[in-house]
């Protein structure tokens, strides 16, 4: 069932203001999402004012200099700052994106910071992304083949069927999209989510794939698709312009097809 | 600690309104809107069988200024929902998943609906 407020655990309170240095001259404030584990305090809502003059371009720039020099405590994922490796997908600005790829002039007006939205926090901006992976495993994201491979090749494609796994492979699995999903809020026990329906599409499109049909019977199911009501969060939220909304249109339509 | 002690971060709360969960909001509250006007319209039907005096009572009622306001935001119900129930056929059909194809077809969708609210209340009115 649908719990639409947060539940008393988990309401923001207020946090700290953190001033900027007096010398600064072009000051922006981030408002951060922060939540301590070891103290069992509801999260908070804390505020950095930045001389972003003295600071990288990108949100992740502006996270790292606050972490540096003002708040070592202050926890969250990252890695490539290129936008590959979809480790500091956060909710910025009231979005989903990636922290490393959006630039803090992108963003007017104060910057708020919080983690993936309706995920269990670990810590500060670090969800718990265990069952997200779990239901990326439960899709079974590998080539399956009961024919043999040839023996003196690989199983090759032509360039056009390459084209259409090209797009969905680039997903880099950051949940962006998932989480910014209402359905997914309301559903993810049940509700694969479209970060991985984009994976089973995928594979469902793969030429050399030869388990169409159990991939197609395993999602034929009112939950793990069909919660999917094309809301399009997903396309909007997806930093790195894939449509999981029109994959999971198009796995419809197999099923459609495949019953007539 | 118990991870089921975990906080839950912030969604409805922290997420943004744009014309994708905008518009689907706007299309399931209109859904509900109809359910509940499908009453209004079967009471309407009622009180013909029930006899002159039983429709003239609600008549007057539905026509009355509160009346008209709620058969008008009724039909701008009915006007969206229908058209964004078009919009939904489209997607059915595999178009209009593009971005820009998506934010256009939402503002299309406002469009006619208020459009077609404002022919109908303009014969109703004329008439």
């Amino acid at each position: 069932m649908a719990q639409f407020i947060l539940p008393p655990n988990s309401r923001v309170g207020k946090g700290e203001t953190h001033a900027a240095p007096a010398d600064a001259k072009n000051v922006r404030r981030f408002d951060v999402y922060r939540y301590d584990p070891d103290t069992g305090e509801n999260p908070r809502l804390d505020s950095y004012n930045i001389d972003v003059d003295d600071c990288g371009p990108m949100i992740l720039d502006a996270l790292i200099k606050i972490k540096n020099e003002v708040d070592p405590t202050l926890t969250f994922r990252r890695s490539c700052r290129e936008g590959i490796c979809g480790s500091c997908a956060m909710n910025i600005d009231g979005a989903n994106t990636l922290a490393c790829t959006l630039a803090i002039d992108d963003v007017k007006g104060d910057v708020s910071v919080y983690p993936l939205p309706h995920m269990s926090v670990v810590k500060d901006l670090v969800p718990d992304l265990t069952h997200f992976y779990a239901q990326y495993a439960s899709i079974k994201p590998w080539l399956q083949t009961r024919s043999p491979a040839p023996p003196d090749s690989e199983r090759l494609q032509s360039k056009e069927e390459q084209e259409l796994i090209n797009s969905p492979s680039a997903c880099i699995l950051c949940a962006c999209c998932s989480t910014s999903c209402p359905s997914y809020w309301w559903n993810s026990d049940r509700y694969l989510g479209p970060a991985v329906l984009l994976a089973a599409y995928r594979w469902l499109v793969d030429s050399r794939d030869e388990a169409t049909g159990e991939r197609l019977d395993d999602l034929e199911d009112p939950f793990r698709l069909y919660r999917c009501h094309t809301i399009m969060n997903c396309t909007y939220a997806c930093p790195k312009d894939l449509n999981p909304a029109k994959a999971i249109g198009e796995i419809k339509q197999m099923l459609t097809a495949r019953r007539m | 600690m118990d991870r089921r002690d975990r906080p839950m971060s912030p969604h409805l709360s922290v997420y943004g309104w744009y014309i994708s969960n905008g518009l689907s909001i706007i299309h399931r509250m209109t859904g509900f809107a109809l359910s509940v006007g499908a009453f209004a319209l079967v009471g309407w039907l009622v009180s013909i069988a029930a006899g002159y005096d039983a429709y003239s009572a609600v008549g007057s009622l539905y026509g009355s200024v509160i009346g008209n306001l709620a058969l008008f935001g009724w039909s701008f119900c009915f006007f969206y929902h229908l058209c964004n129930g078009v919009r939904h056929l489209c997607w059915d059909i595999g178009k209009g998943f593009d971005q820009q194809a998506a934010r256009r077809s939402g503002m299309l969708v406002v469009a006619i609906a208020l459009i077609l609210t404002a022919m109908l209340w303009t014969l109703v009115l004329a008439g």
